[in-house]
């Protein structure tokens, strides 16, 4: 038995604790919003965070996340009615084209200002490289990051516990 | 029901319940009884096969073109909304079900299949409308860049303006004015005179009770209100919370997981597996060897070879018995093959020119050569492509008591639902397709092979199965874009004109006019000679546009540098004659600054090629910097007649761009011992945030018919890439992708 904590609520699982937690997310837990693309930690289609930080959870085992704090697309808005100013961003910038690599973008675009308030280009590149788009939405992506960075409105405690993870 | 003539394939009529229902009627029956059933819910009026009104007056556009990421859905919408007067804040739209009424299926099919003609004066009708919509449409293919301009244009447009002259005479009735005294607006009807106001579904009921007219008038362009405006996409909210249904989110009870693998040998089989070591893994339910499958299609058959599925309770563990699968595969007769032999082959062909058909021989080419002051020759090559979708392949189904569900993302709902019937045995009436969001398409979701899969398997099982193909074999099961190499001839004079073109390329695909040039050069003998492969053809985005466009563009390239003159004017110097190419690409050079001379070590590129009824130019400007290539900026010019979702274009274009890119700089499928050797994105990438370029679209509204916007964007950027490296750096390339040329990127 594995516990994780997925969105704010405690999970229980009979998985084995070697498999991903991409599939675990999508399987046991029907949180389908995070997406498989390569399973090779290639596309960033599968990114969730854990703890704050952004990680591929294709290549991620449950046993690695056992007892960790994990929030999926389906927890990435503060409140069922108040979007993530990334969201928001997205949708003004009218960034989706196919959609599916979005969840992954939004999660690796929301850990990198949840540590970096006003982001450059150049730390928008290393942040979001890892997140391939075929639809080539990447300019728009872009700037709605730049756009929701305006707007940002982050918790200290939880971007200096993502920030020990980054770089711990 | 309404009675159907020849004349009139719109019919109408009151189905239980009072709703009302108007809906095209082809043949006699209950059609449209029978789509309403399945698109109309309660309080909901089938008003028309695409077009359906409730009673809160909110109308739905259904629309008969699947979802890849194009925003077809939205610019349908708006076309169908602008016609019939509706305020935008009332309009939705749904996928159509796939189901022959919304694709006009049997009509469609003995039009293609007998070829028939329709005379011209039908073809501006309502009648004209639908034969039209059906005979571009291939029945309910999404493709081809063809949504907004046969559909929208034929269909939707037609079907508002038809609704709203129809709601506008059951005003006219109730009111006992003249018809021309109603005026429609924001979903509302009104008579001026008496003050009086209804919303639209207060007449729906009566409007069934109108003679649909034959041919509704349209509106010119400055009447335009919702055409053309900037409106947000609706599928947009559930792509950025997750909730959007891709055929991977599928959930249905008891359901299993499974994952495939086929021969890489193209043509191969199984000889032998020891299922063994499979057996012992932890969640493995079965292992299943699915038999090959004809797939006959008018348009030509296809045999997909026999495959082997592990399927389990969940995905992790299909795979993990899938990699503990030992697979003996069969010997064929393609095993020595390989990308090198594959073209020497190309060379051997085009140098022996045997049976060499001309697309366009013009003037006399032999006699330019002899006579020409310099002739300048070259040979471009381009390699295979895999698609890769961001969603790799995917489909779900289930069987019971004799009928087949099918949940998988596609652009082709209908044949891939007789595909699916037709591999179970089953009549088509037994087969539901239910057609979900399409993580990417690109034209490799037109092939039915993986839905059919997953069919073979939810019916060898008995339970629901997911069948989830590995990135690997997304990559190497493929139906690939064609390698082909093209070699090219050009007779200069000695003020640098250019007499002649010669151009021999391997093997004809569609469209047919792609490798044609719009330059007015007197001789030309542009042609092919056939080389055939064993890989498997796939259309990828823009078709034969993508090699074409590569090859001709850096070839007048190239003749303008050795006529010692500026690509840009050389090519506008033999424009003439083609205002609306010549208006494309003189706005490209001046929104890319093109008089203005680079630093050192930049260089700019530019590049035209016009396709699915669209003109394209493209300016880029690079940086090369010791061998490290960086793609700074693109500039973008568009001509589709009319924009009817600007932003929506602008989109497409910028997407077309990066795919075209992705091709360009990375995109390379090799062939070794007659498979596949690439296998995930770590060997076969894509372009990255880091590598994207700046892109700036520009868009012209000519007001020429309407052409698409998925594709155009695409056959461009290859040359116009090439042409700025060798701006920057002196250095042709003339082999794809130009990683292989020693950049870095
Ligand atoms: S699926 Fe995890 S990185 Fe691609
Ligand atoms: S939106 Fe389609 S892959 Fe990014």
């Amino acid at each position: 038995m594995t516990a994780i904590t997925v969105n704010g609520i405690e999970r229980k699982l009979q998985v084995d604790p070697a498999t991903p937690l991409l599939w675990v997310l999508r399987e046991q837990l029907e949180l389908t919003g995070t997406k498989f693309g390569c399973g090779m930690a290639q596309c960033g289609a599968c990114t969730v965070h854990v703890n704050g930080a952004a990680i591929r959870s294709c290549v991620t085992p449950l046993a690695a996340v056992a007892g960790q704090q994990i929030t999926t697309i389906e927890g990435l808005a503060p409140s069922a009615d108040k979007p993530h100013p990334l969201q928001k961003a997205w949708i003004d910038e009218q960034v989706p084209q196919c959609g599916y690599c979005q969840s992954g973008q939004l999660m690796s675009a929301a850990a990198l200002l949840a540590t970096n308030a006003s982001p450059s280009d150049g730390d928008i590149n290393d942040a979001m490289s890892g997140n391939i788009c075929r639809c080539g939405m990447y300019g728009r992506i872009r700037k709605a990051i730049k756009s929701a960075a305006g707007v940002q409105q982050f918790d200290p405690a939880l971007a200096a516990l993502a920030k020990e993870i980054n770089h711990g | 029901m309404g009675k159907w003539t020849r004349r009139a394939f719109i019919s109408a009529g009151v189905i239980a319940g009072g709703g009302l229902i108007v809906g095209v009627a082809i043949r006699p029956g209950k059609r449209t009884a029978e789509l309403s059933k399945h698109v109309a819910g309660d309080g909901e009026t089938l008003l028309h096969t695409w077009l359906k009104l409730d009673t809160n007056n909110v109308v739905t556009a259904i629309i008969p073109h699947a979802e890849m990421g194009q925003g077809a859905g939205t610019a349908l919408a708006q076309m169908l909304a602008d016609e019939l007067d509706a305020d935008w804040d009332l309009v939705k739209f749904e996928e159509a079900p796939a189901l022959g009424g919304f694709a006009n299926y049997p009509m469609g099919e003995a039009i293609l299949l007998a070829g028939a003609e329709f005379p011209n004066f039908v073809l501006p009708t309502v009648e004209g409308a639908l034969i039209r919509t059906a005979q571009a449409l291939d029945l309910q293919i999404t493709g081809g860049s063809l949504s907004v301009r046969t559909t929208g244009a034929y269909g939707m447009r037609v079907a508002g303006a038809a609704v709203k002259e129809m709601l506008k005479a059951a005003a006219a009735a109730a009111w006992k004015v003249p018809i021309d005294q109603i005026s429609a607006k924001d979903s509302q009807l009104f008579h001026e005179a008496s003050g009086r106001i209804q919303p639209f579904s207060f007449f729906a009921e009566a409007a069934g009770q109108m003679t649909p007219p034959v041919s509704p008038t349209l509106k010119a362009v400055d009447e335009f209100k919702i055409m053309g405006r900037h409106v947000e996409r609706h599928d947009l909210p559930s792509k950025v919370d997750g909730t959007a249904l891709f055929a991977l989110d599928v959930r249905l009870p008891d359901m299993l997981y499974a994952t495939v693998n086929r021969a890489p040998t193209f043509g191969g089989g199984i000889a032998n597996i020891d299922e063994a070591r499979t057996r012992t893994i932890e969640g493995v339910i079965d292992v299943v060897k699915l038999p090959s499958v004809e797939v006959s299609s008018m348009f030509g058959g296809f045999t997909y070879a026999e495959s082997v599925a592990v399927v389990a309770k969940g995905y992790w563990s299909a795979k993990q018995g899938m990699d503990a699968l030992s697979i003996e595969w069969r010997n064929t007769a393609n095993d020595g093959i390989s990308s090198d032999t594959i073209f020497a082959q190309f060379d051997q062909d085009i140098s022996s020119a045997f049976e060499r058909e001309a697309d366009v021989v013009r003037g006399d080419v032999a006699t330019a050569m002899v006579n020409a002051d310099k002739v300048i020759e070259a040979d471009y090559r381009v390699p295979f492509l895999a698609h890769t979708c961001m969603e790799p392949l995917n489909a779900t189904a289930m069987v019971t008591n004799g009928h087949c569900e099918v949940w998988v993302g596609c652009q082709s709902p209908l044949s891939f639902r007789r595909s699916v019937a037709d591999a179970l045995g089953f009549d088509i009436e037994n087969v539901t397709l239910h057609n979900c969001f399409m993580g990417g398409g690109f034209g490799r979701k037109s092939r039915p092979d993986y839905a059919i899969q997953a069919a073979q398997l939810a019916a060898s099982l008995g339970r629901p199965v997911q069948l989830i193909w590995t990135r690997e074999e997304d990559v190497r099961q493929d139906f690939y874009r064609p390698a082909v190499q093209s070699r090219f001839r050009a007779a200069l004079s000695s003020n640098g004109d250019i007499t002649a073109w010669e151009n021999t390329y391997v093997d004809k695909h569609e469209p047919y006019e792609a490798p044609l040039i719009p330059y007015s050069i007197g001789a030309q003998d542009i042609g092919h000679v056939r080389s055939p492969t064993h890989i498997p053809f796939g259309a990828w985005r823009s078709v034969s546009h993508s090699q074409q466009g590569f090859f001709t563009e850096s070839f007048i390239d190239e003749v303008a540098v050795a006529a010692g003159q500026d690509p840009y004017q050389y090519r506008v110097e033999r424009l003439q004659h083609l205002p609306r190419e010549l208006a494309v690409l003189k706005k490209a050079a001046k929104e890319a600054q093109w008089h203005i001379p680079l630093a050192a070590g930049r260089g700019r590129g530019i590049s035209l090629q016009s396709s699915f009824g669209s003109v394209v130019a493209e300016v880029v400007e690079v940086t090369v910097n010791n061998g490290n290539l960086s793609v700074d900026r693109v500039v973008a010019v568009i001509d589709a007649g009319f924009a009817i979702s600007p932003d929506g274009m602008r989109a497409q274009i910028e997407s077309g761009i990066i795919y075209g890119l992705s091709a360009a700089v990375h995109g390379e499928i090799t062939i070794k011992n007659g498979a596949v050797a690439e296998s995930n994105f770590h060997d076969y990438p894509s372009v990255r945030m880091s590598e994207a370029p700046l892109i700036e679209t520009h868009i012209i509204n000519s007001g020429e018919p309407m052409g698409g916007a998925g594709e155009p964007g695409t056959p461009p950027i290859a040359s116009a890439l090439t042409n700025a490296i060798y701006n920057a750096t002196g250095e042709r390339i003339r082999q794809l992708p130009i990683k292989n040329a020693g950049f870095n990127v």
